[in-house]
């Protein structure tokens, strides 16, 4: 299209500047409507509707099959996609953006392909049939620490749910998004999935994203992000599906093996330089093993900073007690250097020692980078209580960390820090978002009442679909029939939506709406469209088979 | 203009006001068109169109109707589209009509935006401010490029009431005037392709006027390869083709333009009506280089001071972005799909009556059992909450074209609507006129 129809904000066909580009008119309003492409993403939504209310009808079988081909799609880009994803914002490690965009497509297919949001099922004993309805459209906002992964969960829960989704990424990563939304939107389509079942906003902007989560059109808004975004998702009037921020607490007891908590923390730490909000963010350790602990961090690739080094790290990465966002994902070795603080360049994670966990500590407080702070206690119970302060500072009811033998200190733990989850004698990055323990796998942690969501698991499919609940009367007078052999779903049997055949040049068309559903199937009488009689048609034919011939006499003298 | 309410206190609008919708009524025969404003009275349509909005049309009464008329795509994109109205406004600040004589900013921005989403072969863009001027202009460039002066139109043809266009139409708008000119503008039968033959094969006609489905005739569809036969043939003939795009461009068909989905190549193309949005008026006429020779042998040759005033190219800018963006073409054919196959069910329940569907995208001809079928549906749709015209050419035929943006909901609500309207028109034209067929399948059924 021309340069004429740019959606950036901009002049339109007005002076070139916008404004006072035109002796006399002192300021002439930009043309379009809305910054950023604000109607082109309101016009997904829109798109995004239709495609929610054909995916709605899938059976099983094609919703199966779908996923299943996102997720190949996926996974086949996932080193370049995570190459991408670094070069873009600059945050993280590819080789684990690679990882992560693996777990985030084929592994969340392995983890939820056997699972059914699809088909209804039957209580016989409540005499209550089930039948699972997806929300509908999902707006997705996709944060720039883990741009890729998140966008391809968020696409998968999508699918296996037959929700239609608009991806609308973080500014910072929205290249990086829209190809990772595209990889899997064209394998999907690919499959079967209705055409914009899964779109991506490409100039996200604040008012855009205002401007979406206000649409009525919106059925559920998943946002993973920042506080200010998940704040607005919330309130938005929309359904939404917030999850707060996190600062990790890691509490290791007298009882914890020094060497394997050092190995945990430290991977966990260190892996994609500390962008999942799951990332340890104070070491708490009990005095009696502290000095193990720390021989055991040293050992391994981690380096303790003296007190003028601690302040020297803290002055870099933030900016009172506001994380710099320029060193958000890198490398330790790289913040060392800017601290003027010489480490040995197998140097994973730098460790801060800090005395007190309060506010004012600007260390105490979320580090999505390779910078933990350490504090030591008297003893486990003293150390519950620092995890308590760690997280009022910022991250309740995300999740926290217990290195522990003692199953008692682990009930004490559990019971006393306020985060809904807890990885055990494991690291948190990939713990508590499920990929290291039983939890759920997923990139959006639900930080529940005390966190300010609604969301208090991991999100997962099933957190994207509701269910019609139909009940009979509890007497038994009342009987409930059979309903085995009733799917009141469908497989299309082409590309959803049809093509827009002239209607007399289908010759499907009476058979065009069959299997949309049973109360679809009918189909119109043949020979009633049109008013080409046979005779005129006959007559056509052989008209147009003599101009063809004619044109090939003359194509062979020519 | 401020919102009115059809209270004691009469009809405000600012600048006029009514006391009651009757006295407008008598007021419009009195100084505007008895003839018009009785036609709809007669035909239980008594619509007098107050506030729009989106898809929908509010009567003076204050009765909500949702349109599937939309004055034959003129609001293709709903009644004052917000994104349309913020443009034009905007525009206001800085633009007028403009002058005819001169370079002009909007009038070249919307020529290039507009051949950039042209067939191929399309250079160069004609302004006109309205349909039928804009057909004149086409018919005219045809002349001066063949250098001959018959124009090829089909009977029932409709391409406007303008000095020229007139003649290619229906002999009831040109014989009223003493406008019709045979000799210079004979016509055909469509689909008969022996008939174009035999009216080009004398090798003195200057141009073949089409619109790709032809709408006020009802919609009857081309038959497949019709038309690009009668494109070979104009080649053959040395006539030019000339798309009339008025009622089928705009992504009514799911394409952009009607007649790329032919696979033709036009020679001149003609859009109006919804190009710009419902809120200026600005017709265009899109030529080849070949047919583009006058504009540099006398660029004054057709004047026209409205002819593409610059707050109508404006709004026609902002109206082609809106239609071509991909996520219009996806809900189009989804809008299509669900409209279609929603009629068609509504057909299988009186199959004796509601004959036929004619469908290419979201233009659908609706056929009926009643040499004034439509009429009766009209009239029942009118009732039920529903604006959409019978064909004035085929009154057997329906004209009905949901408009492309409309939400699935709208789509559900209008496919409601309309079943219980043509089962009320059933039993009407079976009372009326006592039809056998009619009858029988209603009573078949119950």
């Amino acid at each position: 299209m021309s340069a004429s129809f740019s959606s950036r904000p901009g002049p339109g066909p007005g002076p070139a500047s916008g404004s006072s580009g035109v002796p006399g008119i002192a300021s002439l309003p930009a043309m379009p409507l809305a910054p950023g492409g604000t109607p082109r993403a309101l016009a997904m939504v829109e798109r995004a509707e239709w495609a929610a209310r054909a995916f709605a009808r899938y059976d099983i079988a094609t919703v199966r099959r779908i996923a299943h081909a996102a997720a190949l799609a996926g996974a086949a880009q996932a080193c370049r996609l995570a190459e991408e994803a670094v070069r873009e914002t600059g945050f993280g490690v590819v080789e684990h953006k690679v990882v992560k965009n693996e777990s985030c497509s084929i592994g969340l297919w392995q983890a939820y392909g056997d699972h059914d949001y699809v088909s209804p099922r039957i209580d016989e004993q409540a005499k209550i049939l089930r039948v699972p309805r997806p929300a509908g459209v999902i707006l997705a906002l996709t944060p720039s620490t883990n741009p890729v992964a998140t966008t391809f969960s968020k696409i998968m829960f999508g699918l296996l749910t037959r929700n239609a989704i608009v991806i609308s990424p973080h500014p910072y990563a929205a290249g990086v998004c829209a190809e990772a939304a595209t990889v899997m939107a064209q394998a999907a389509v690919a499959a079967g999935a209705p055409d914009g079942c899964v779109q991506v906003v490409t100039e996200p902007s604040v008012p855009l994203v205002d401007a979406l989560m206000a649409s009525s059109r919106v059925s559920l808004i998943v946002a993973t992000g920042g506080t200010a975004m998940v704040r607005a998702a919330h309130s938005s009037g929309n359904p939404a599906l917030g999850v707060g921020p996190g600062n990790v607490p890691v509490l290791v007891d007298a009882t914890a093996d020094p060497g394997a908590a050092a190995t945990a923390i430290l991977d966990s730490k260190a892996f994609d330089n500390s962008v999942l909000c799951t990332n340890e963010s104070v070491l708490i350790v009990v005095e009696s093993v502290a000095d193990a602990l720390e021989k055991a961090l040293t050992r391994q690739g981690a380096h303790l900073t003296s007190p003028a080094e601690t302040d020297a790290v803290r002055a870099v990465i933030f900016d009172g007690d506001r994380l710099r966002t320029e060193w958000i994902g890198r490398e330790a070795t790289a913040i060392a250097a800017a601290a003027g603080i010489r480490v040995p360049a197998r140097t994973r994670v730098l460790i801060t020692p800090i005395d007190l966990v309060v506010p004012e500590e600007a260390l105490a407080h979320e580090k999505l980078l390779p910078v933990l702070a350490l504090t030591r206690v008297p003893t486990a119970e003293r150390g519950i209580d620092v995890a308590r302060a760690v997280l009022r500072i910022s991250g309740q009811g995300h999740s926290a960390a217990i290195h522990s033998r003692d199953a008692a200190t682990v009930m004490a733990f559990g019971s006393s820090v306020p985060v809904m989850r807890i990885s055990v004698n494991v690291g948190n990055s990939l713990g508590s978002s499920g990929f290291h323990t039983n939890l759920a796998p997923t990139m959006t942690i639900g930080t529940g009442f005390t966190g300010r969501s609604a969301l208090t698991a991991n999100l997962a499919p099933e957190h994207l679909v509701a269910e019609t609940q139909v009940a009979y009367g509890s007497s038994p007078a009342t009987p409930m029939p059979s309903f085995s052999g009733l799917d009141p779903w469908y497989a299309p049997d082409g590309p959803v939506p049809q093509y827009p055949v002239a209607s007399n040049l289908d010759d499907a068309a009476s058979g065009r709406s069959a299997g949309r559903g049973a109360e679809h199937a009918s189909a119109s009488s043949a020979g009633a469209n049109g008013v080409a009689g046979p005779q005129e048609s006959d007559e056509l034919r052989d008209h147009l088979r003599r101009l063809i011939v004619e044109e090939l006499r003359a194509m062979v003298k020519g | 203009m401020t919102g009115t309410t059809s209270s004691g206190a009469g009809f405000d609008y600012g600048l006029f006001s009514f006391a009651s919708k009757d006295e407008m009524l008598r007021k419009s025969q009195e100084f505007w068109n008895p003839g018009k404003t009785q036609f709809w009275i007669d035909s239980g349509v008594p619509l007098v169109i107050d506030r729009r909005e989106g898809y929908f049309l509010y009567d003076m009464s204050g009765k909500r109707l949702i349109d599937v008329h939309l004055n034959g795509g003129t609001y293709n994109l709903g009644h004052r589209h917000p994104e349309v109205v913020h443009t034009v406004s905007t525009a206001m600040q800085h633009f007028d009509i403009g002058n005819h004589h001169f370079p002009s900013l909007a009038r070249t921005a919307l020529a290039e935006a507009l051949i950039a989403s042209a067939p191929g072969g399309l250079t160069k863009v004609i302004y006109g401010s309205g349909g039928g001027e804009a057909i004149d202009i086409a018919l005219k460039t045809a002349r001066h490029t063949t250098q001959k002066r018959k124009i090829v139109s089909i009977v029932k043809a409709y391409h406007g009431h303008t000095g020229l266009a007139v003649g290619t139409g229906d002999e009831r708008f040109s014989q009223l005037f003493l406008a019709d000119a045979p000799e210079d503008f004979p016509h055909v039968p469509f689909n008969d392709l022996d008939a174009m033959e035999q009216a080009l094969a004398g090798r003195d006609v200057a141009a073949v006027i089409m619109e790709t489905i032809p709408a006020t005739y009802g919609f009857p569809l081309p038959n497949p390869g019709y038309l690009r036969a009668v494109k070979q043939l104009c080649e053959r003939y040395g006539a030019l083709y000339i798309a009339d795009e008025v009622q089928t461009g705009l992504m009514r068909t799911g394409e952009l333009w009607g007649i790329t989905k032919e696979g033709i190549e036009p020679d001149i193309m003609v859009t109006g009506k919804g190009i710009s949005g419902g809120l200026y008026p600005i017709a265009c006429v899109l030529v080849n280089e070949r047919s583009a020779g006058w504009l540099t042998q006398d660029g004054f040759g057709h004047i026209s001071t409205f002819g593409g005033a610059e707050l109508g190219c404006i709004a026609a800018l902002k109206a082609l972005e809106i239609t071509s963006r991909p996520e219009t073409r996806s809900r189009v054919h989804y809008l299509a799909d669900v409209i279609g196959s929603g009629l068609r069910r509504i057909q299988d329940t009186c199959p004796d009556w509601f004959t036929g569907i004619r469908q290419n995208g979201v233009i659908f001809g609706l056929e009926f059992d009643d040499p004034q079928g439509a009429k009766y549906v009209m009239k029942h749709l009118y009732e039920n909450g529903v604006w959409a015209i019978f064909s004035t050419l085929d009154p057997r035929v329906l004209q009905y074209k949901p408009g492309i943006l409309m939400s699935p909901e709208l789509a559900d609500e209008l496919l409601d609507r309309t079943a219980v309207a043509i089962t009320k028109a059933a039993r009407e034209a079976a009372g009326q006129h006592g039809s056998r067929a009619v009858r029988a399948g209603w009573e078949g059924r119950r």
